[in-house]
């Protein structure tokens, strides 16, 4: 792309020109047919069996976990949800593509991403249901999932916080000569926040090697796509702050697959960010708080339920020959074992200690919050059981 | 010992730190090249190169968020935002991201090594936009540290401790003193203690606290008393946030007596969480209620810039009132 900061630089005109949206088009990546054929032109990425079991494995493994816990928070075990359904393929075929000491800083319907990193089905629901062995202590809602050691950026509620923190930390590891890059994901909806705008302008002036990844699923809770933004997706931005952008069909697994690697390889070797813009559609409800039979229609996500990325790589593995019926039986059924028993487990674990209702607030637990807690602790003493969870209990 | 003024002291500083921590970086707007508007971080560019110190597009919420993610990271940053008034851009970027990172991650990540600098205060004719004292909004934030250096020593030692300090640290410079208040500052690493107030004058008739250029100020009052006969301690509170209640309170027990005075307005200004701890611990020492000489409660003015201030003659004012209760 030029330079096009300074005047001398412009072409100029001498008639008024209009630039209209749809002038320029941004085509989308797509690798396999519905069939799981591939397209006539399109190249096979450069993958294994293994990464391509992987890969299904994943997402097969995430659409029972979702459909688990969606079940587990109506009956009441846990409070809240969120399922990814029908956007496996984002999450997971961008999680390939990349490396382990790539860090992964998400929104929040990225579980799939998690997974292909190894987080077990246990951790997961130690996080769920806030105990003491969830490493983050057990603070946050359902789904606000971090781990140090996955590279696996701990979730925060407020959207689009995480796009300027990419650009930053991607520049850390720049400045430290690491061999890895900085992967962002958000929703279509969280790019109309102030802290895209900001991430991507500034990754592209201080040149930070990370790939924001956009999932664009249509809605953001109730609102459409349409009611979101004006522009040619969230995709033409891109261009507009000087981003390499890439637009990916995001139902299919192996055209999302191919897009990140060339993604990552251009991050790393240029120094530079990349945008993904991946289409998809969210098959699932906002989270478990949420009913969209109020705003769209069955006819609308039927047309996208053919569009299944889960059933377009099977076929694809199937031609391959890769594809094991009854080991992916055993998958099903064991996930959903697996879930069932780690639930059980982690139910009955019980919260941390009072004592961490302070610490983490500072390095250390400063002298006023030192008092607070001890305060705290001679009331629940006295009043045993308004706080059952920590009553009788002590660090 | 070298004479400075207060921006050369946080160049020093500056300096010292990216000497000895390459994961030092300094950014914001304008602070390249050109130094800051203010000429803080002049030369850091020539010395470090542009990878450690360098302009940022202008965008707060966005400097503060590529600042969290490298802080994340396990870089340091040095983030200035160029005044305090236009710090609200990153306000959800400082409350709900640099404060909240470590306890929200159970303390695997954190923005412990970030620090942002940002010149506030009045004085300088700057009106509604160039003059706020916004520390009471990030007072009422768990997990950051506020920090107010009053002269160049202080600002030097007490910015390379804030930079140092594990947790991310909010180093807010009155700007009024950048180049009026001179002193001498050692030109080797040293570093003065967060959380602890600094008894700047000991007396003991009233405890004069404040923070900034406003010491300046209450020093100017408490020798206008002094020649009534009247005996002030001088309080240096220097951190916000934690702030060192025993200090003050061991003060006002000896001194039966207390005036708060700083340029944000009365209503929630950090005076009233003072007034309110200070009446919690020391009730039955307190010869007067506890007097508060701030800001008006309006937009900071221009044109009424003098009349607005919270300056020695109300504070001179407030002391006699308080003594004659």
């Amino acid at each position: 792309m030029q330079d096009r900061n300074h005047l001398a630089q412009v072409d100029t005109t001498h008639q008024v020109h209009i630039i209209e949206n749809g002038l320029i088009d941004i085509p989308m990546l797509q690798i396999l047919k519905p069939d799981g054929t591939l397209h006539e032109q399109a190249q096979e990425p450069d993958i294994d069996q293994e990464t391509a079991r992987k890969m299904y494995d994943t997402m097969e493994y995430i659409r029972v976990l979702d459909e688990r816990m969606v079940g587990a928070q109506r009956q009441g075990r846990i409070s809240f949800y969120l399922a990814s359904t029908g956007e496996e393929a984002a999450a997971v075929g961008s999680a390939a593509a990349l490396q382990p000491q790539d860090m992964i800083m998400s929104q929040y319907r990225e579980q799939g991403a998690l997974a292909y990193r190894g987080y077990t089905t246990s951790q997961f629901m130690n996080q769920m249901f806030s105990n003491q062995k969830d490493p983050n202590k057990g603070r946050q809602m359902p789904i606000h999932y971090g781990d140090k050691p996955l590279n696996f950026m701990t979730i925060s509620s407020p959207l689009g916080t995480q796009i300027p923190q990419a650009a930053g930390y991607a520049y850390g590891q720049k400045m430290a000569g690491q061999d890895a890059v900085t992967i962002c994901y958000f929703g279509e909806g969280a790019a109309s926040e102030g802290d895209f705008h900001a991430g991507l302008n500034m990754a592209a002036v201080l040149k930070c090697p990370v790939i924001f990844f956009c999932r664009n699923n249509g809605y953001a809770i109730s609102t459409p796509a349409e009611e979101q933004f004006a522009g040619d997706g969230i995709a033409s931005r891109g261009l507009g702050y000087g981003v390499k952008t890439i637009r990916v069909d995001g139902n299919d697994p192996l055209a999302v697959y191919a897009a990140t690697l060339k993604a990552r390889e251009l991050a790393l070797e240029e120094r530079c960010p990349i945008l993904i813009e991946a289409m998809t559609y969210r098959l699932a409800a906002h989270s478990t708080s949420d009913d969209p039979t109020g705003y769209r229609s069955r006819d609308e996500e039927d047309k996208w339920r053919l569009k299944d990325p889960i059933q377009r790589m099977a076929k694809w593995l199937q031609h391959k020959g890769w594809y094991d019926e009854q080991a992916n039986k055993t998958l099903v059924d064991e996930t959903r074992k697996e879930v069932l028993s780690a639930l059980k487990e982690a139910e009955k674990v019980p919260v941390n200690p009072i004592e961490d209702i302070v610490s983490d607030v500072y390095d250390k637990v400063p002298a006023h919050l030192q008092k607070q807690v001890d305060e705290l602790k001679d009331h629940i003493e006295k009043y045993p059981k308004a706080y059952p969870k920590t009553a009788g209990r002590s660090k | 010992m070298a004479k400075m003024n207060l921006l050369q002291a946080i160049n020093n500083a500056l300096v010292t730190v990216m000497e000895e921590d390459e994961r030092a970086m300094v950014f914001g707007e304008d602070v390249g090249h050109f130094g800051g508007v203010f000429r803080a971080t002049s030369n850091l560019q020539e010395k470090f190169g542009k990878g450690r110190c360098f302009n940022t597009p202008l965008t707060e919420q966005g400097i503060i968020g590529f600042a969290n993610g490298l802080a994340s990271q396990g870089s340091v940053p040095i983030a200035e935002i160029q005044f305090a008034d236009y710090i609200f851009p990153a306000f959800d970027q400082i409350v709900n991201e640099t404060a909240k990172f470590r306890y929200r991650s159970g303390g695997q990540f954190s923005c412990g090594t970030l620090t942002i600098r940002t010149p506030y205060g009045g004085g300088i004719a700057g009106g509604l936009y160039h003059s706020q004292s916004p520390e009471a909004f990030f007072a009422h934030c768990p997990g950051l540290k506020i920090v107010v250096p009053r002269n160049p020593y202080q600002a030097k030692g007490l910015l390379l401790a804030s930079i140092r300090d594990d947790n991310p640290v909010l180093f807010m410079e009155p700007k009024r003193l950048y180049r009026a208040s001179v002193s001498d500052v050692p030109e080797e690493d040293y570093e003065l203690p967060l959380g602890k107030a600094d008894i700047v004058q000991e007396g003991s008739d009233i405890t004069l606290l404040g923070w900034g250029a406003q010491i300046e100020i209450l020093q100017q009052a408490a020798d206008m008393a002094l020649e009534d006969g009247v005996s002030c301690e001088i309080v240096d509170l220097r951190s916000i946030s934690p702030w060192d209640a025993q200090t003050v309170a061991e003060s006002v027990m000896k001194t039966g007596r207390l005036l708060i005075n700083h340029e944000a307005p009365l209503t929630g200004g950090f005076a009233s969480e003072i007034a309110a701890t200070i009446q919690d611990q020391c009730f039955l020492y307190l010869e007067a209620p506890v007097a508060r000489v701030c800001g008006l409660d309006t937009p900071y003015p221009l044109a009424h810039e003098k009349e607005y201030m919270p300056d020695q003659y109300k504070t001179y004012e407030a002391i006699k009132r308080t003594l004659k209760y």
